[in-house]
């Protein structure tokens, strides 16, 4: 089938408001300078164009950052609950306000489409505030005892894949229960979180209780080695997560990580066929795969894989792949340089080892990082690109015999966060679930979200949930 | 009527084996190690000196009861539980003389915290059907989906037994393996090594008590042998590390945390060495060796 032709529906890139030349980090309530002199670029991947210069965050700048969290934390933490919570459902009016404005920044800034940050990031970010406001005068409900007690001062690192929807996801139970926190943006996207800082202010939230400081992974090390923070909560890699371990081993401090993933998302003979393909493009392909829980690792059912390999390539040659600003767009940009290059080096090593790639005719941009979406057949459990998390839009196909089979291969990582199945009977469907070990089951869907609904891995994703009921532990003092 | 001639008759005294899979091994390694009276100093008996590879083995039972463990109910995981404290209070006489033993108490004050440690089974027991309905939650998402989460065992979990404070011996052991085993997890336990007894004999009523060999696995022995294997093991899941006591070097806090980093293994730190393990233990360790699964579906025509 021939894509209609269609003209290009561009959002407007003025939406994104005045993106300053230079970014300082957000401490105490006040735009600040860094101590350092070391300036990063942001770029829009869509084009390469430099968006913005921000500071390298230095050891003095995290010192000061921790040091206005621990001086808000003592108000902050006597504050009613019901006080804490409006200024919650504050900031969640002023996302909702001016979500066009962050969905546009959003994604210039991260590259991906602008129905997906419209549709689903910032819808979702507004709601994980709203949750999280209800909770802060119900605590001593949640099932963490009758008074429970924040843990303090929570570094939070987050990754640049969801950016200001992993900042909700850190910040929002993080204040509900009466922490202060210092965040740290990836370097790659920086700028949704120096806008919310802006959000803060609006919402009179008081200083020091939210503090954004900016840089690579060095300031993200000081911030998680500082002696005076209470909490971490990091996203990202499982290497980065193992790191962060091993610098709080033998201390105090509390941990919760939310890292990588290979999700296996299995197909079973009597599912709908094109039910199951809109499940499989949403798993891979929502976000460039730029998801820890995507769904990168099909499981098919032998006796369907022709037929669902055929629907699968059907539906793949109909993806836009473009300008994210254009709200027809698909699929957006691939972050980085960096990131464009593992996906590259994966892929390569997917053809090396035998698999057979395929990738439907589609034009990409000359300037920009992007990447066609490409799915592997004959994949080997063997494979690395079966085995290791590529974090883009590339689907591994892997095919099963028996429900115990699909439940051993899917099993067969040691990383357990998320999983599909897709099947008509029940019954199996259930059993299925009690015998995966991830920590989100998507059954007949994928990817979907939800900020009542806890999220979070088991084995090597990390430990911890957020979202939920289930998310409120992490910050308080159990 | 003469006296019985009592002292012509020498008492039987008992071989301590470790207990892996189910089974009353001696240590691979053939060795054993003088465990002597806590006020005296005397002799009581020489304990099996469990190895790394010895724990290795005993972490392989325990993967391998894994799978029929967190699957049994929770109703049938409950009755092994109770069956337990009964098999516990019918050697009460025996677990007295061995805790008076291994804490330094007299037997008056022993008794009582051998009662505790048959109750402490008896609370556990009756926890493993009703975890899920405190740790689990329907969640009530913005969209046409069922949405449950569950809790569920983390796996193969390693703890190191308490070695100190009131009651360590039996039932500190039992307050820090119950809550493991209620849950569903299996577990591969290093005993206190100045105070093993009660924990090797707490093999024989596990034995007793219909509890599939490898899910509960005892080991006596060097705590920096036996703890260090199982932090750095990969097929451990989570560390309980309630009795670790060295301040520094492989079986410390610090250096257990930095090997179970290597595999993101859940880690419970270390109680105070003088906690007093007749405390009420609430919940805590019971919801820490859990993972939430959240499912969701689709609700429509």
């Amino acid at each position: 089938m021939a894509l209609f032709d269609y003209a290009p529906a561009p959002e407007s890139r003025a939406a994104a408001g005045d993106i300053a030349s230079t970014y300082g980090h957000f401490i105490d309530g006040e735009f600040v300078e860094s101590t350092g002199s070391e300036a990063l670029k942001t770029v829009d991947p869509s084009t390469e164009e430099v968006l913005a210069e921000f500071a390298q965050g230095t050891e003095a700048d995290v010192d000061r950052a921790v040091a206005a969290a621990r001086k808000a934390f003592t108000s902050w933490s006597a504050l009613p609950g019901a006080e804490r919570g409006k200024y919650l459902f504050r900031i969640a009016r002023i996302i909702q306000e001016r979500s066009r404005e962050l969905a546009v920044l959003e994604s210039i800034d991260n590259g991906k489409p602008i129905k997906e940050t419209r549709d689903v990031d910032l819808p979702l970010v507004a709601a994980h505030f709203f949750y999280y406001a209800g909770w802060a005068d119900k605590l001593e409900f949640a099932g963490y005892g009758s008074n429970p007690r924040p843990v303090g001062v929570a570094a939070q690192v987050i990754p640049w894949n969801f950016p200001l929807l992993m900042l909700a996801w850190k910040i929002a139970p993080a204040l509900a229960t009466g922490n202060t926190v210092v965040l740290k943006p990836a370097e790659t996207t920086p700028l949704t979180a120096l806008r919310f800082a802006e959000i803060c202010r609006q919402a009179g939230l008081p200083k020091g209780v939210v503090n954004i400081i900016t840089g690579d992974g060095r300031t993200g090390a000081a911030l998680t080695a500082h002696p005076e923070i209470d909490k971490v909560a990091f996203t990202g890699s499982t290497e980065v997560g193992r790191a962060i371990a091993r610098t709080l081993a033998g201390t105090t401090k509390r941990l919760s990580l939310e890292l990588g993933g290979k999700a296996a998302n299995i197909v079973f003979d009597d599912a709908p066929v094109d039910q199951a393909v809109e499940g499989i493009v949403d798993g891979i392909f929502f976000n460039q795969g730029h998801v820890c829980c995507a769904g990168s690792r099909l499981l098919v059912q032998e006796s369907v894989h022709d037929d669902v390999m055929d629907a699968l390539k059907r539906r793949m040659s109909t993806l836009r792949v473009g300008d994210p600003l254009d709200k027809n767009t698909d699929i957006g940009a691939i972050n980085s340089a960096a990131q464009l290059a593992r996906i590259q080096e994966l892929t390569a090593a997917g053809e090396a080892e035998g698999a057979e790639r395929w990738s439907p005719s589609c034009e990409l941009p000359s300037a920009g990082y992007w990447f066609a979406p490409t799915v592997f057949s004959n994949v080997s459990a063997t494979h690395r690109i079966a085995r290791e998390e590529i974090f883009g839009p590339v689907l591994s196909v892997l095919t099963f015999r028996t429900p115990e089979e699909a439940v051993a291969k899917a099993n067969n990582t040691p990383y357990g966060l998320s999983a599909g199945i897709w099947t008509e009977k029940g019954s199996r469907i259930l059993w299925m679930a009690s015998k995966l070990r991830a920590g989100v089951v998507w059954s007949n869907t994928f990817n979907k979200f939800d900020p009542t609904s806890p999220f979070g891995g088991y084995k090597e994703s990390g430990y911890g949930r957020e979202g939920g009921r289930h998310g409120l532990e992490a910050y308080l003092d159990v | 009527m003469s006296e019985p001639t009592t002292a012509l008759r020498l008492d039987v005294y008992k071989t301590y084996k470790l207990f892996v899979g189910g089974k009353f091994p001696r240590s691979e390694s053939g060795r054993v190690y003088e465990v002597t009276d806590r006020k005296t100093g005397e002799w009581l008996a020489n304990a099996p000196q469990g190895t790394r590879k010895d724990t290795r083995d005993a972490v392989s039972a325990a993967r391998k009861a894994f799978g029929g463990w967190s699957g049994a109910t929770a109703y049938n995981r409950g009755q092994i539980l109770y069956r337990a404290a009964e098999m516990l209070q019918g050697r009460r006489d025996q677990y007295v003389a061995e805790v008076a033993l291994s804490e330094g108490l007299t037997a008056k004050k022993a008794a009582p915290l051998v009662d505790a440690a048959v109750d402490r089974l008896v609370w556990y027991a009756g926890w493993t059907d009703k975890v899920a309905q405190i740790a689990g939650n329907a969640n009530p998402v913005a969209g046409p989906y069922f949405n449950l989460s569950t809790p569920e065992p983390t796996g193969v979990v390693g703890v190191v037994a308490p070695q100190g404070g009131t009651g360590f011996s039996l039932l500190g052991l039992v307050s820090v393996l119950a809550p493991v085993i209620a849950t569903g997890n299996t577990a591969v336990v290093a005993l206190a090594p100045g105070a093993p007894l009660p924990g090797l004999s707490l093999g024989e009523v596990l034995a007793t008590s219909d509890l599939p060999g490898g899910v509960v696995n005892l080991i006596s022995g060097r705590t920096e042998d036996i703890a260090p294997t199982l932090a750095s093991h990969a097929d451990v899941n989570a560390l309980d590390l309630a009795g670790v006591v060295a301040e520094e070097g492989p079986a410390s806090a610090r250096d257990l945390e930095v090997a179970a980093a290597e595999t993101l293994k859940r880690v419970l730190r270390p109680e105070s060495a003088s906690h007093d393990w007749t405390t009420a233990p609430g919940t805590d360790r019971l919801l820490t060796f859990l993972e939430t699964k959240t499912v969701w579906h689709p609700m429509g025509m």
